[in-house]
């Protein structure tokens, strides 16, 4: 069947795709993206981890079929080196790297919906992503890093008090 | 294989009576694995996830109906108030990523032993809404399981929605697993009171061929709480423990002894029971 979505915000399309090729293997594949991962097929691991329509989701459990007419956003997508990469490379955080791409976007996600997440939140917000080489403490510490510096920036570009608040689309952009 | 891809309810059971060999997809959680597997190769996949209606919950006649693809994630977010029991089981389904698609009518579909929304359905005495083009049945969830990842649905129905009764006073779920995230329940519990009707629910998952209830524990623990006070003796919660272990037909395997099981049930069932008499304000 045919297939066709928006992929870091350009429309994509393919030709020939099985009706029931995952998103993974479709981006990985057809779309020559290959920073989502394929390690386990079956959810466990979230080395697959892409936003569909602004949900960090496994895509090897969505069937390709089913973004059809979607938005997709990849690791590739996010603009990089930014904040979370930049924290992975500071604090260490990636050894074989094989996780390294389903985390960025999960941790992209937590720490752009919550400014200050504390250890038990981190924790459950990545409990979905397997790391069996660094033993999580470095991720961790990677997460609190991206957390401050988007924090710094957002405080940087807040309007000093008493001026009025800056309008929705002067602001810094997040996600 | 086909790809199915109504755009509305009205496509949907048309395409599932045209078809009633296509599976039916909505977060794909399970079936996903399926296919990725090659454990399954259907002649089709009928994919829900473009019916607006189904994403949808309301509040009517006392019950929150739940469309079939509200995902675990939204019953957290938007319904920890109204179905406490049920966003507790929630929050213990996979994890983000899996509860961002998984969904309540998926849960139902595949009708695990092991499903976590299951024991919360039985509890509450939820309802299930099957419809085909011959018409709507409503299913009670206790009829709905009929065996290892049997469900009551005829070849050309669909899951509708479910509809859980509006809650009547504490309710609670409890899962032992071996970890505390994305983990499979090696046995769950789930009790819910009423306390206008002076009535107790009761289900259990992952100890049986299906999800159970156990109606003798209902019976004993309805009898004996002081249903003013909302207390209970120590004597009566051991009783109402091993009840509800009585009520388990559990089997070894890969995440446990029959054994573990039960016990675990006991100590759930009693530990349940604490966190619901023990609260001084009780969440209606
Ligand atoms: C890594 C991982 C962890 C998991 N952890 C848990 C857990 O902790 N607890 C738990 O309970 N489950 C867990 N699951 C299983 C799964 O996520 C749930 O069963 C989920 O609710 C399925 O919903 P879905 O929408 O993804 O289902 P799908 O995969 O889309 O469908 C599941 C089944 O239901 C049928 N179906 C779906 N919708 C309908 C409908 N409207 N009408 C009729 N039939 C329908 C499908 O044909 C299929 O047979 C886990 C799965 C994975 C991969
Ligand atoms: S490859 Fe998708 S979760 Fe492991
Ligand atoms: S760095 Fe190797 S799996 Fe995480």
């Amino acid at each position: 069947m045919k297939l066709s979505l928006t992929v870091n915000g350009a429309d994509r399309s393919a030709q020939d795709v099985w009706p029931g090729t995952s998103l993974l293997t479709a981006l990985r594949e057809e779309f020559g993206l290959t920073g989502a991962k394929n390690a386990c097929e079956q959810g466990e691991c979230g080395s697959c981890t892409v936003y569909l329509d602004g949900d960090p989701v496994c895509s090897c459990l969505v069937a390709a079929a089913q973004a059809e007419g979607r938005q997709v956003r990849t690791v590739e997508g996010l603009g990089g080196p930014e904040a979370v990469q930049r924290a992975f490379l500071a604090c260490g955080a990636v050894q074989c790297g094989f996780c390294t791409p389903g985390l960025v976007v999960a941790v992209h996600d937590l720490v752009h919906r919550i400014e200050d997440p504390d250890e038990a939140t981190i924790r459950e917000a990545l409990a979905g992503n397997l790391c069996r080489c660094t033993g999580y403490e470095k991720i961790i510490e990677a997460v609190r890093c991206a957390a401050a510096e988007l924090r710094a920036e957002l405080s940087e570009h807040s309007a000093p008090p008493g001026l009025p608040e800056p309008s929705e689309s002067s602001g810094p952009v997040r996600r | 294989m086909e790809f199915l891809a109504p755009a509305d309810w009205t496509e949907a059971l048309e395409a599932k009576a045209a078809h009633p060999g296509a599976v039916p997809i909505c977060g794909g959680t399970d079936v996903m694995v399926e296919l990725n597997f090659e454990l399954r190769r259907p002649p089709a996949l009928l994919d829900l996830g473009r019916i607006r209606a189904l994403k949808d919950w309301e509040v009517c006649d006392g019950h929150v109906r739940l469309g079939a693809a509200v995902t675990f994630a939204r019953i957290i977010s938007a319904l920890a108030d109204r179905l406490p029991a049920l966003a507790t089981a929630a929050r213990t389904v996979g994890s983000p990523q899996i509860r961002n698609r998984a969904t309540i009518g998926g849960n139902l579909g595949t009708a695990s032993p092991a499903g976590d929304a299951h024991p919360v359905l039985l509890a509450t005495g939820a309802v299930v809404e099957a419809e085909s083009v011959r018409g709507v049945r409503t299913i009670p969830v206790g009829d709905f399981f009929t065996g290892v990842k049997r469900n009551a649905l005829e070849p050309d129905e669909l899951i509708r929605a479910v509809r859980i009764p509006e809650t009547a006073g504490p309710q609670q779920f409890a899962k032992v697993g071996s970890r505390n995230a994305m983990v499979i329940a090696v046995c769950s519990f789930a009790v819910a009171l009423d306390l206008e009707r002076r009535t107790v629910g009761t289900g259990i998952g992952s100890a049986g061929p299906r999800p159970l209830t156990a109606p003798a524990a209902e019976d004993f623990l309805a009898g004996a709480l002081d249903w003013d006070g909302l207390a209970v003796s120590e004597d009566a919660a051991e009783r109402f423990g091993a009840l509800v272990a009585a009520a388990a037909s559990p089997i070894d395997d890969v995440r446990g002894t029959a054994a573990y099981r039960r016990r675990a049930l006991a100590v759930m069932a009693v530990r349940t029971l604490r966190w619901m008499t023990e609260k001084e304000a009780v969440a209606v």
